[in-house]
């Protein structure tokens, strides 16, 4: 028995093959000349004042095409985005066709707005690739679902905002972007307690993602702030004996 | 803060609101559109829980277009103020939605009208209204400037008006508006208020 894959495909294959040439036009994927998503946390788990790992995997890997950050409860985020990853694969099997990111968020979303006020502590970023191209969406808790070109979410997201805001723009390069991400993942663990450990950097692209790297932010300040040698300002000598 | 009001004008409605998706202190959007469109001849302005107001449009507007399917006629301007109202009322006593609309629509001999529908299901037709903090002084700037059967234009300025005390005067003050309007021709986006820009793709 051999199972159909086609459905795995981003386009359905037209039976009978190509029919003229309008129709390879027609079902060719769209091509697009748009960024990838950089998805960057930082890996710092905490429990009150403890730090209890710091090699967590904040980025969820929902399928080869999607990522999930995570933020807040790390179970609550561990448990529903596998949850979704179920969903997800679910829905390829009976669509034979990959679920959108807009479809997959809301379908987090809904779950996440049925338990609202119960004490979940769910604040997500869901990224991916889909037949539109990119995609990239916040999801929290309280119900929330917003659409964007970047967010920044969990206790450092201010000083993270603070570094992406202005080194952003929609048409920038993939390393340039992994960068900035980086960087704004290196500055807000610098000034945030509750952050810090690695700093992963995902890519998000037409062929699913792709972990570009994973740095220890200690060592990141030091490529950043290499160590210069202070001069000596001034120095002990010997007492000239009496 | 959240800012949301409207007016009727002479054979047109308009609802205005600002577009950040706030939590806390951080700002994680600043062209979020609060202003649904409902069907072709309404509008739905909302404000209130970033999850509510989502979850609850979204449910008015689907009922809405299922009455049209089923019946062929869309529900008029009034009928789905009172079923929005209706609904706010089921659900206050068990888990109320938190939030607060500003329901703009055109009728074919009624013209057009605005509703003012809260979280605690209360229903008024008025000329003009508001809520959020914005209310303060978009209330009071409308009680001043506001005439029966003002042209677009005399609207827009005071619209304009509005929006200029509110980013003057509110110390949350949200830096982006859309303008909305609804006639015979249709409801539809008139314009947006920019102070800042969000950088790429315009209403994500």
């Amino acid at each position: 028995m051999k199972l159909d894959l086609s459905g795995l495909q981003s386009f359905p294959s037209i039976p009978g093959g190509a029919v003229d040439d309008l129709g390879e036009d027609l079902f060719a994927p769209p091509s697009f000349q748009l960024p990838a998503c950089s998805d960057v946390p930082d890996s710092r788990a905490s429990m009150g004042g403890y730090i209890s790992s710091q090699s967590v995997k904040k980025i969820i890997e929902i399928n080869p095409y999607m990522l999930g950050t995570m933020a807040g409860g790390a179970a609550d985020c561990q448990f529903w985005h596998r949850n979704l990853g179920i969903k997800c694969r679910l829905h390829e099997l009976a669509n034979k066709r990959r679920i959108s990111v807009t479809g997959a968020s809301k379908l987090l979303a809904n779950i996440l707005y049925s338990y609202r006020g119960m004490g979940l502590s769910v604040g997500t970023m869901i990224a991916g690739w889909d037949e539109k191209g990119p995609g990239l969406y916040y999801v929290d808790s309280e119900g929330g679902r917003l659409k964007g070109t970047r967010f920044s979410v969990g206790s450092g997201s201010p000083y993270a905002y603070g570094v992406l805001d202005s080194g952003y723009r929609f048409d920038m390069p993939v390393e340039e972007a992994a960068e900035l991400a980086r960087r704004a993942i290196y500055h807000a663990t610098f000034r945030d307690g509750a952050s810090g450990g690695v700093a992963s950097v995902y890519h998000v692209g037409p062929d699913g993602w792709k972990k570009l790297s994973g740095d220890d932010v200690g060592e990141l300040h030091y490529k950043y702030y290499p160590v210069a040698p202070t001069p000596v300002e001034q120095e002990m000598t010997d007492a000239p004996a009496a | 803060m959240e800012c949301v009001f409207g007016l009727v004008g002479d054979g047109f409605a308009l609802v205005a609101a600002d577009t950040s998706a706030v939590h806390s202190i951080l700002v994680h959007k600043s062209n979020e559109d609060k202003v649904m469109i409902l069907d072709s001849h309404k509008l739905l302005g909302a404000s209130g829980e970033a999850g509510d107001r989502v979850q609850f449009t979204e449910y008015i507007q689907k009922n809405v277009h299922l009455y049209e399917f089923r019946n062929g006629i869309p529900l008029t301007t009034a009928a789905t103020a009172n079923f929005t109202r209706g609904e706010l009322a089921l659900a206050l006593r068990k888990n109320p939605y938190f939030v607060n609309i500003l329901l703009a629509g055109y009728d074919k001999n009624i013209g057009p009208s605005l509703y003012y529908i809260d979280y605690i299901a209360t229903l008024h037709k008025v000329d003009k209204g508001a809520f959020g903090y914005g209310s303060y002084f978009t209330l009071s700037m409308m009680d001043r400037h506001y005439k029966s059967g003002m042209s677009l234009e005399e609207a827009i300025d005071l619209v304009d008006k509005c929006i200029i005390e509110i980013r003057s005067r509110l110390v949350v003050a949200p830096p982006n508006f859309v303008i909305k309007i609804v006639d015979k021709d249709g409801a539809r986006e008139y314009a947006w208020r920019e102070s800042i820009k969000d950088a790429g793709v315009s209403a994500a």
